[in-house]
């Protein structure tokens, strides 16, 4: 079995302090992702030092504006612009923004809206 | 100050197997700054999980990418595993090992057939080329696939390798050392690749760390990440060492590309001597509920699954970090201050992959 995995759950004021925190504690930026769950939206920033991942999480709107931590870890701007292009939540300040264009989809925010299942029940049962 | 002018590098270029576009801010020779970009062939395969039970998404995160197919597949299952609880069968731990260390053989050689023919080694190119052939060969032979393998399941992997045929691949593998040696001797030793490479691209250790460098690229850096090291599969019942090297430029992530396949040689080595007796796969009931960040370490470098489901038999998410991905903001800090002509050897030597970075 892998080791197992914590998910700190932190406001949207506390991104970019935790992220020099954890610039601080000698971490490396490992990916930030986003996942749209009802109406909202679980941005998780992973962090690592010697395979420890230190992980958190913030839940918006998408009508929410979240902070770039691009002036921390210069290498956030692909995930924030990828955030950005595929689920249409707006990052504020990122070093290198691509406003809209870092991925050329037919659907605006294609990952924005959930295809509803009629059936989700398991047939591997 | 000279005038600064802005040329295109891409997306369609006869370094680049798959398109990746840089805009090349130059003066003079000079490259002062690069602003990237992808997108041109974005697939939303990550959306699929909406639309296939994750039973049969295996099939979908093995099609990612055509070179790391079966480790995409591998990082995959092991995420849904663990959310489930599942104690995968031994034996089945170590067939993925092997396979995942094939993998990255031909990848390797595929990598190196590529940056030959980069520098005008055209004759080197096919020779890397050959020898992935008994790689290939192997991998069909024993998964049934040479591109995709298919072999991954949840619980386990479809198919076994008897002791006969693990014999044959390691006598195989051991016969082709001598021919990887002399492969080896030209990226290593001969004069003018030394020339083209040495001192070119240079990323230091602090800024391949700070940046999110991974695989090769962090490690020719000094920063040696190998997620092997975790001991997923089976690799922590084997003894390996991550190679590292420490000049930061083109050079050095070659020469840790060559050496790895004598380490991938040996992994599988110690594999076929370790392997246990006993099933391959084990009967999954339910669905997974929970979420798991699934990591990996891909030829190219650290892959990360992220997988979350709520107990239905669609996925809720599932969203790949893959090493290409985390590999474009250090690109775009060794290419600063190279000459224009060095960028197609120094773009290569990260081993971009669009189609995983396009997933």
């Amino acid at each position: 079995m892998m080791e197992p995995q914590l998910i700190t759950p932190i406001g949207v004021g506390d991104v970019v302090t935790k992220a020099e925190q954890a610039k601080r504690d000698g971490n490396r930026l490992v990916q930030i992702g986003c996942t749209k769950i009802g109406d909202d939206f679980e941005i998780i920033y992973v962090y690592d030092k010697n395979y420890q991942m230190t992980s958190y999480r913030i839940t918006v709107k998408q009508d929410d504006e979240i902070p770039s931590i691009s002036g921390v870890y210069f290498g956030a701007f692909v995930y924030e612009n990828e955030i950005h292009d595929l689920y249409g939540i707006h990052v504020k300040g990122i070093n290198i923004d691509f406003k809209g264009t870092f991925y050329k989809t037919v659907i605006k925010h294609p990952f924005s809206v959930t295809i509803v299942k009629e059936d989700d029940s398991c047939q591997n049962k | 100050m000279s005038k600064q002018i802005t040329v295109p590098f891409g997306p369609q270029h006869p370094v680049l197997p798959e398109p990746l576009h840089l805009d090349l801010v130059l003066e003079d020779e000079k490259v002062v700054d690069v602003i990237p970009t992808i997108g041109y062939v974005h697939r939303g395969l990550e959306k699929l999980v909406e639309k296939r039970e994750f039973t049969e998404y295996v099939f979908i995160a093995e099609r990612i990418c055509g070179i790391c197919s079966f480790i995409h597949s591998q990082t995959y299952v092991q995420g849904i595993e663990q959310i489930m609880g599942l104690e995968v069968p031994e034996r089945a731990q170590y067939l993925r090992t092997i396979w995942s260390e094939y993998s990255r053989l031909h990848s390797h050689l595929l990598w190196l057939g590529l940056f030959a023919d980069s520098m005008g080694f055209e004759s080197v190119f096919m020779n890397a080329w050959r020898l992935r052939e008994h790689i290939l060969d192997d991998l069909e032979a024993t998964t049934g696939g040479r591109v995709i393998q298919g072999v991954c399941k949840v619980g386990g992997v479809r198919r076994d390798i008897s002791p006969e045929k693990l014999d044959e691949m390691v006598r195989g593998l051991k016969g082709m050392e001598h021919e990887l040696q002399d492969l080896s001797k030209v990226f290593l030793h001969d004069n003018s690749i030394q020339h083209r490479l040495r001192g070119i691209g240079v990323l230091s250790k602090e800024d391949a760390y700070q940046l999110g460098a991974v695989g090769p690229s962090a490690r020719g850096s000094g920063v040696a990440i190998d997620i092997r090291e975790t001991g997923y599969a089976a690799f922590g019942k084997i003894n390996f060492k991550p190679v590292v090297e420490y000049e930061g430029d083109c050079y050095a992530r070659c020469a840790v590309r060559v050496k790895e396949m004598f380490t991938s040689i040996d992994i599988i080595e110690q594999c076929a001597k370790k392997i246990p007796d006993g099933p391959v796969d084990m009967k999954v009931t339910g669905a997974p509920d929970g979420e798991y960040f699934s990591r990996a370490e891909q030829p190219r470098g650290e892959v990360i699954h992220y997988i979350k489901g709520n107990g239905k038999k669609n996925l809720v998410r599932h969203r790949v970090r893959t090493p290409t991905f985390t590999n474009i903001p250090p690109l775009v800090t060794l290419l600063k201050g190279c000459d224009l002509a060095d960028v197609p050897v120094i773009v290569l030597t990260i081993d971009p992959c669009i189609g995983c970075a396009e997933r």
